[in-house]
Formats: structure tokens, sequence, C-alpha cells
């Protein structure tokens, strides 16, 4: 609904690719600082793993790019403009828990909201925006179930409509807050396909988790959070037992019946054999392996 | 038999001030229908609730002067929508607190400055409870026009009040002035209350703002649909309530709440999706069933007793 200049700008003009520049950003709530001085640089076709403990400023920091909390000092620009003015091209996933599931709206509905942008005040969508909705319904696999309302839905299917409502928005930028909280195996593949055609199809890619092991599996770079970045870089340079330490403020127990060696295999080195049985802690995660091949591709 | 319900029903409007009820309750029930989808939804009833009480001095002090009660309303409603806003940027005070400090001291103001007027307590009494066999012409007209106007931004702006009541922060990420946007839902809510004034008064404006809605969200699961159904609802019951009225010779306003409760209550028990009735059903079919594994019953989980 925002038609500024900027926004009308062709993305793929080479000039005014500066990607996602985050310079300095402090954010404060009331008098609470939340996030302290955080630079990041990211490039189109980068995938972004945000993690840190809670109150950590994960959410904090999706919603500073998004531009929807007050940003206390520093910036954010997108392609060279301040991502306040590029809204249009920034699409954003919420954590299930915020919404408000018994809203009377189905499935259609929701997807429909990521078109909202393009259709303009006191418009209606149109056979473009119909024909984008049903496209992205069928690839998240929620087609069959486009009427019903969203409360009806398991956890999974909910997280799978809010990622079909962003990929309607069509956007550069796509933020997920805790996309892997509480999902099905069929959702958590839906959500690792999608990254991945962003990041081939030269998006930018942001999310916050918790699950280290999918952030580590999905994430071309870590950004470890605690108010302050702790840590940011590639993922094998960063997914180390003291920077994690670092980042949840105290010792991260990384030991597995494997070792310690196994548990924080960077990515080149997939354990051999079957995927070890799955553990309790998060980073002995079963997944492991076959996730970290489309990675190594990307990296040949 | 026939015949006599068509004459209980056609007789009444025979009487031209009957009439110009009946118009005057159709305009009222269809515009609080519609704008109390979104108090519903929002969860706004105790703003609904201040709102009629905050707007009351504006009603006065127009009335007073001898002029439009409409912009007199307006006034002090978006007097009272900032002030909450402005009271509750200290910390202090929480919002609901705020609220209830305005508009009850709002209220007191309006009934300080009404009792100045010589006829006193009839005067308030129209305006705490409506009086709908007195509208004039030029009401209907101002209402109409108000209910037009309102209608007409709920249908315009159906996009963007919905991307505000469902998803705050996104309907900001795309660029929604959510500030503004709540302002003129609030505009649109005092309107609304003003334009109910003459039919059910100030006190009890609240229920026409909640109950078609919620009586309309037991019935459906999609927004058009329950804009449309509460507007029909509170249209219905405006009709409804003022028949019986006329017949039981009893006060309209109060009468056609009863009936939009009524309404509210059978619609509670009887609805095909989420009344008592049917979600009992529902739940002894499962219990009933026979589990996917043919091993044990499925028992519905606690949380599925919506």
């Amino acid at each position: 609904m925002e038609r500024g200049s900027a926004d009308r700008q062709p993305a793929a003009n080479g000039e005014l690719d500066g990607g996602l520049v985050i310079r300095d950003l402090t954010v404060a709530y009331q008098q609470r600082i939340v996030l302290r001085g955080v630079n990041a640089r990211i490039e189109r076709g980068q995938v972004i793993g945000i993690i840190g403990p809670n109150g950590g400023g994960k959410s904090t920091l999706l919603k500073a790019i998004l531009g929807v909390v007050p940003i206390a000092h520093g910036s954010v620009t997108l392609f060279g403009h301040p991502s306040a003015t590029m809204r249009r091209r920034i699409a954003y996933v919420p954590q299930r828990e915020v919404v408000d599931w018994d809203f009377p709206v189905t499935v259609w509905d929701v997807v429909m909201m990521g078109r909202y942008p393009h259709v303009g005040w006191l418009r209606r969508p149109g056979a473009d925006d119909t024909r984008v909705v049903a496209e992205v319904l069928r690839r998240v696999g929620m087609w069959d179930a486009r009427r019903t309302q969203i409360g009806q839905l398991s956890g999974g299917q909910q997280q799978r409509v809010f990622v079909a409502r962003a990929l309607a928005q069509a956007a550069d930028v796509l933020l997920l807050d805790e996309p892997f909280n509480g999902i099905d195996a069929q959702t958590q593949e839906v959500i690792r396909t999608i990254v991945e055609s962003g990041r081939q199809a030269g998006k930018i890619v942001l999310l916050a988790t918790h699950d280290l092991v999918s952030a580590s599996c999905t994430c071309d770079c870590l950004c470890c959070l605690n108010q302050r970045v702790v840590s940011y870089g590639p993922t094998q340079e960063t997914y180390t037992a003291e920077t994690l330490a670092a980042t949840y403020g105290g010792p991260v127990i990384m030991l597995g019946p494997g070792g310690a060696a196994s548990t924080v295999a960077p990515p080149h080195a997939p354990p051999p054999g079957p995927p070890p049985h799955p553990a309790h802690h998060p980073l002995e995660h079963p997944h492991h392996r076959h996730v970290h091949e489309p990675l190594g591709r990307e990296h040949e | 038999m026939m015949d006599a319900v068509a004459h209980w029903i056609a007789d009444p409007f025979a009487h031209a001030f009957m009439q110009r009820a009946l118009v005057e309750v159709v305009l009222m029930g269809a515009v609080t229908g519609a704008i109390g989808t979104y108090v519903v939804l929002r969860g706004l009833s105790f703003i609904g609730d201040a709102l009629s009480h905050a707007i009351f001095p504006g009603v006065v002090i127009a009335f007073l002067l001898g002029r439009s009660v409409f912009v007199g309303a307006l006034a002090f409603g978006l007097l009272t929508s900032a002030s909450i806003v402005v009271l509750t940027t200290t910390r202090r005070v929480k919002e609901d607190s705020a609220i209830g400090v305005l508009f009850a001291g709002s209220f007191a103001l309006g009934v300080v400055l009404i009792s100045t007027t010589r006829n006193y307590s009839r005067d308030l009494a129209a305006f705490l409870f409506g009086n709908i066999l007195g509208v004039t012409p030029t009401d209907i007209a101002l209402s109409a026009g108000v209910a037009g106007l309102v209608l007409l931004l709920v249908v315009l702006l159906y996009k963007e009040l919905l991307l505000v009541a469902f998803d705050r922060d996104a309907a900001q990420a795309m660029g929604v002035p959510v500030f503004w946007m709540n302002l003129l839902l609030l505009a649109m809510i005092s309107l609304t209350i003003v334009v109910s004034l003459s039919a059910v008064g100030n006190i009890l404006v609240v229920a026409m703002l909640i109950t078609p809605a919620a009586t309309a969200r037991l019935l459906t699961d999609r927004l058009p649909t329950m804009l449309a159904l509460s507007a029909g609802l509170g249209a219905m019951s405006g009709v409804v309530g003022l028949l019986l009225s006329f017949h039981a010779n009893v006060a309209a306003g109060g009468t056609i709440v009863l009936v939009a409760t009524g309404m509210f209550g059978a619609v509670w028990l009887l609805s095909p999706r989420h009344g008592l009735i049917a979600s009992r059903l529902a739940r002894r079919r499962l219990m009933a069933a026979p589990s996917p594994t043919g091993l044990e019953p499925v028992r519905p989980h606690p949380s599925d007793g919506r």
C-alpha cells in the first residue's frame, strides 16, 4: 500500500544492489535496550540464521528490519534505501503464538493478505492476485484446505499458511520468526524447500530460531544475538561450542553419545553411516546429515 | 391465522411515527451490526461502552446550543480517544483505568450539564434510553447519511480494516497507517453510537454493538458473511423489538436489545457449527467412533471443547 518512488525500482538493478545493510542498530523499548549496535551486511541469495537466548532480541531484529519497532539509533537499508520505504519488498512470517487463530478468516483469506500491498487502497484483488494465491497454496500443500478456518488447522499447517502469505507477497526479503516451532516433518520439508528456492532466486532470507540444528543445516551464516552480536559469520565458523557458550551466556552441553566432535561437525563433514538415534538435546538432531547436501552443493 | 399475523405486523405501521421509527431502527441495526463486527473481533467491548458514555456531554452540549448532536458526539468521541492514548503514555496509568476514569468523568459532566435544563428528567431519559417514537424526519435524514457513510467506509476499507484487526504487525509492515486506521475505527464507532441514541439510547447501545456481531460469529467463519449477517441480525432485532414493544406497550429500546439477546441465546444453543448442542453431539460422535487403529476410542483433547 506504500507507493514510495523507491518501491517501484526494479529489483535487478545492479547499481542499487547493496543487499540488506544494518548499521549500528540500537532498539529500545521504553528505557530498556533490547538491541545494541548491531551491524550486518546480507547479500542476495544468503540465508541467515538468527540464534540466541530468549530476550536476546531475535524477534526485535526482524521487526526492526520490517520497520514496525522504533529504531533508537542506526539504520537499516535495503538495496540502498531505508527499509521503512521498502516495506512491500519485505515479507514476514510471525511466530505462531502471536496470531489470533479464532479470527473468522480462511486459509485463502490469509494468503490473499500477502497480495494487499500489490492491490492498493480502495481496490479489490484481481485475477492476477487470485492466480498467485492459488499457486503458492499448491506450493505449500495447502490448496485442499483453502476454505478451512485457520483455527481448525494443525500447527504445521498454520505455519505453512503464513509462509504462503509471505510467498504471495513476492518480496525480496523473507523474514521468518521461529518457523520450526512445533511443526511436523512435512512442514519442515516445505520450509526448507522454500528457503532453498529463495536462496536460488537471489532472495535474502532471515530466520530467527531456537532450533540450533535446523539453523545450522539451513543457513549460510549465523548471527548469534544476545542484545548485541556475539558472533556473525559463516555457519561452519560460528556453530562452535565456544561461540554458543558465549551467546547463551554459559556452557552449552554439546556432548552426545558419539562425543563432541560429531555433534558440532562442520557442514562439509557429514557423519558417516545411518543417522544417529534421535537424542534429547537439540544439537544432536538426526536430520544433520541429509539437509547438509543442498548446502554442500551450494559451496562447490 | 396468516391474516392475523399480517395485521399484527402491518397495522402498527399505519401510524406515521411508526413508519419513521421503522426506518430509524433498520438504519441503526444495520450500522451497529456492521461496525460491531470489528468491536467484537478486536475485543473493544469495553471501549465501545466507554465511547458511548464519553460522547454524552458532547450530545448534551450540542442539544443545549441547538446544534447538531453528531458534531458534538464526534468531537467528544475523538477527544476521549485521544485522551486515552495520551494518558496511557505515562505508564503509571493502565489503559483500562484510563478509559474508566475518562468515561465516567465524561458521563458525569453530561449529567451535570443536562440538569441545567427545565425538562431535566425527560431529556435525560430520552438520551439514556432512547425515544424512538419521537424521531423526526430530520433525524432520519442525518441517520441515513451517517449510517451510509460508515457502511461505505466498512466496504471500501475492507482490506485495511481486516489486516489491522487480524495482524497489526503485518498491516504496519505493509504500509497501512495503523494509528490512523484505529482512530478512524473509533470515530466510526462514535458516529454509530450517535445514530443509535434515538433508538436504544446511551446505555443500551453497547448491546447493539456486541450482541448481533457475537451472534453472527457463531454462525460463520468468514468475515464478509459475518459483517452481512451481523448487520441483518441488528436490523431484524430492531424491527421485531419495535413491533413487540408497540403491541406490549413497553419501552422500545429495551425490547430491541432483549430481542437481540434472545437471538444470541438461541444461536448459542442451536448453531450448527459452534453451538452448544452441536459441539456436544460432535463430541459424543467422536467418543463413540472406533479409533483408526481399532484399539481404543479416540478421546477428544481437553482444548477441543470450543
